[in-house]
This record gives C-alpha cells, structure tokens and sequence, in this order.
C-alpha cells in the first residue's frame, strides 16, 4: 500500500504546530497503524529528519498509551480498538490519512502526536482507590458480591485510561473516565469506605483539570476502545449527587 | 462558598440544571399544546378563547408563569454559559471531525438548536404573550387571542418562521429529553429504552401539532 500522511508536528507545548505531509510506500495492509509510523520513523532517522512522537506502550491494546486522532476519530475507525490493534487493512491504497493528538485544554501537547494525560493520574489521586486495609485474599465466600454488580464492576474497570473519551466529545470531558473509576469501586464492598468522599473529590478534581460537561452525545461510548457505557456516567452522577446531599 | 453553590456550579450541577429546567419547559409544552390544539375544534375559536382566558384570569396559573419564566431565564442563561465554556476546554480544534459516525447531529448541536429557539421565542412572544397581556391590556383588550393568531398567521414569513422554530424544537427535545433523564442519573436497562421511545414520539408529535396551527391557519382550514 502507498498512503499519503497529514500528520501534526509541533515541536514543544509552547510552539506553533502545523500539518506536514509524508508519503509512505510498501506499507503490508497486516501492519499496526502504529507499525506504520515505525516504518515512517525509520526512514525519518536515516534521512536525518527528527521521527514524530508518538505514545505506545504494549502494543496489545491493554495499557492505554497509544493516543492518535485518526481522521476524525480517536483510534481511528472501527468499534473497540486502539490506535496499536488498527490494522492497515481498513484502509485503501492511496488513501490521505490525517493525523492529529487528542486535543483538550486538559490534555497539553508534550510533541507532535504525544499528550500529556497527567490529569487523569490526578483525578485518580484525588479518590480513586481504597485506602481502608482489605487484608489478606479471603475464602470467595465471605464476600458476597451479586453477579450483575461484579459484571457492571468488572466492565467499568475495563477502561484503560487512554482519554479516548476526552478526544472524542465535544466538549473535552473527562466524565466517561472519571465514571468508570467511580463506578468500579462503588459496586464493590471494598469501595463502600470512601464511597461518598471518593465521587466528590474525584468530580472537584476533574473540573479543576479544566474538563468540558457531558452533553449525552454518547460519543466517548462509541469511541471508547473497551466499550465503557454511558450507565457508568448516570451512576457517577447519583454517586454525586448523593454525596453532596449526605455528607457533613 | 456554600456547598449548595458549590455543588450547582460545578460540571455535574450545571447540568443538573439544564436537566431539571428542560424537564420543567417540557411539562409546559404538554399544557401549551394541550390548549392550544382547542383551536382545531375549528369553531371560530370559542372553545380556544374560553380556555384562554381561563388561563390568563387563574391567580394560580399566573404565579406559575413567574416559576416558569424562571425556569426560562434559567435554562437559557445556564445553557448559554455551558456552551461558553465547554468550548474553552478545546482551545485548538481539530482539522477533521467525524462526528456522524459516534454521535447525533441533534445532540453535538444543542447551543446552535436553542439559539435558534431562543430567537424564536422573543419573536413568539412578542406576537401572542406581550400582546395578550399588555397590549390589550393598554388598549381594552379588544382582540381575542384568536383572531391575533389569525391575523398572524396570515403572514407566510410569520408561517415560515414558526414552522422553522418547530422543526428546532423537535431536534432540541429529541436530544434533550431523553439525555435529562441520564443527567438526572436515571439510567437503567429496563427503563431506558422506555424513555428513549417516548421522548422520541414526544419530541416529533408536539412540534409537529404546533407547526399543524400556523399552516392551517395560512390555508383558512381553520378559520
């Protein structure tokens, strides 16, 4: 395959970015979008051009790194895939393909394709773990959890953090994210200590990280590479809600 | 700051908010609906007139039109904010957005829909509400609100416009009506599909009465 490339290069948070072109050939339609981009950075080093930044970690579509606004859309096309599992074949031969960062006041450009997401870790500092002692792993039947909450729990906890969400709505809002966290605690015994405390500093803290509000658009849902629903944001909301209304 | 103020300027308050006022105006367009649709008895506007004037000499529902102007005033100064702000928090914009293939056309453009509803509401209520309850006041209320309407809608322009601001609001609730309930926190498996259907029957069957009245009018079907 030969594509041509419109990617984002800006050389720090402070300069002016703009779009560059690059044509790359002999691209195999069973590489990674971001094999892609290796290949391009190869051929960048060897002819002296500084390579485009970009994050990427596992490579597995787990951790969460990977971070590319692909023509339109976070991840690029496709249901439940990150940047690293989209593959070349959903693309055509002499295609343009933009590329551009997530862009959102919250999320500051480090380089290039690479954002700085630190406000997440944030968010998560501000509430989201337990800091009661769970103790040792106990019998499984101590615990009593009922099935559709260790589902819910265990969809919530999916979200791997990525800000796909943020990118994707319109109004640069973190609540997918921040829902899920909430929601991944709150359905579980081991939450219920920080329960109230935890949805209300989380909540403060993305809003001081300068997050847009929910719209319903329900596109950080379709975007979303682990498929997080919009359940959680409802949740997150009543976790709220109740919260203010009940604690002292 | 008071944790009442706290907690209803904050993302989640805010939206709140616009979910409990929209609620609010939703409510009101059942009963605006439901006396305005009087009209198509087509009997020369008595059985619409007699309801009218119930409407307007009721001390009860004239306080409840302080609440409801509230209710306006709210939901468009808050609206309006949000809108401000949500895109401050994308200083740089995108080269290319396909927002078709995640979301609603109605619900990425709610500022632009109740911007366009908002325009039309001042023209609205400069035809029928300032009129009914100033104007004529002033001048010895010598015109039913019937034959305003008439007289109104004789006007294609005026037609058109009402027929444009219906056509606004059936995209406005769509969206709106049914993302209330979700803001509200009312998100369930079993309900939310309930609501989704009848929001969506809501936000088609309302407007759609509404815009019946000025085009029936323009035509002399009801005269």
């Amino acid at each position: 395959m030969n594509l041509s490339l419109k990617i984002w290069r800006q050389k720090n948070a402070n300069s002016e970015g703009k779009f560059q072109q690059y044509d790359v050939q002999g691209i195999s339609e069973d590489m990674s979008f971001l094999e892609m981009f290796d290949v391009l950075n190869e051929r960048l080093i060897n002819e002296g051009d500084t390579p485009v930044a970009f994050d990427h970690d596992c490579r597995e579509g787990i951790c969460g790194m990977c971070s590319m606004y692909i023509n339109g859309q976070p991840h690029g096309p496709g249901k439940n895939v990150t940047t690293c599992q989209l593959h070349m074949r959903s693309f055509k031969d002499g295609d343009t393909i933009t590329v551009e960062p997530w862009r959102a006041k919250a999320f500051p450009i480090v380089k290039d394709l690479a954002v700085n997401r630190s406000a997440f870790d944030r968010i998560i500092s501000a509430g989201g773990y337990v800091s009661v002692n769970t103790g040792n792993a106990q019998d499984a039947n101590s615990l009593p959890i009922a099935k559709d909450n260790a589902d819910d729990a265990f969809m919530a906890a999916a979200c791997i953090g990525c800000g796909a969400c943020v990118a994707a709505c319109v109004n640069s809002s973190a609540m997918l994210f921040t829902s899920a966290k909430i929601s991944q605690l709150a359905l579980l015994p081991q939450g219920q200590a920080e329960r109230a405390m935890r949805a209300e500093k989380m909540v403060a803290q993305m809003d001081t990280e300068g997050f847009g509000a929910c719209s319903v658009t329900g596109a950080c849902e379709a975007e979303c590479p682990k498929g997080i629903s919009l359940e959680n944001i409802a949740r997150m909301n009543r976790e709220y809600y109740g919260a203010v209304l009940s604690s002292k | 700051m008071s944790w009442v103020t706290k907690t209803l300027s904050s993302s989640l308050g805010r939206k709140l908010i616009m979910a409990v006022t929209g609620i609010s105006l939703i409510l009101f367009l059942l009963v605006h609906c439901g006396i305005n649709s009087m009209i198509f008895f087509n009997d020369g506007g008595e059985t619409f007139n007699a309801a009218a004037e119930f409407m307007s000499g009721n001390w009860l529902i004239r306080t409840a039109e302080v609440g409801l102007m509230a209710g306006f005033i709210i939901h468009i100064a808050d609206g309006l904010m949000l809108w401000k702000s949500n895109a401050e928090k994308r200083p740089v914009k995108y080269a290319i957005v396909k927002g078709e293939a995640n979301s609603s056309w109605a619900s990425r453009s709610m500022g632009i829909l109740g911007s366009l509803l908002l325009i039309f509401l001042v023209i609205h209520l400069r035809h029928f509400w300032i009129t009914s309850r100033f104007t004529d006041e002033i001048t010895g209320g010598h015109t039913t609100l019937f034959a305003e309407m008439i007289e109104t809608f004789a006007n294609p322009i005026a037609v058109i416009i009402y027929v444009i601001g219906c056509i606004s609001l059936a995209y406005h609730l769509s969206h709106g009506f049914q993302s209330s309930f979700q803001t509200m926190g009312w998100n369930h498996p079993k309900y939310t599909p309930f609501v989704k259907s009848v929001g969506l029957s809501f936000s088609i069957l309302i407007p759609l009465i509404f815009a019946a009245m000025p085009i029936s009018m323009y035509f002399g079907w009801i005269a």
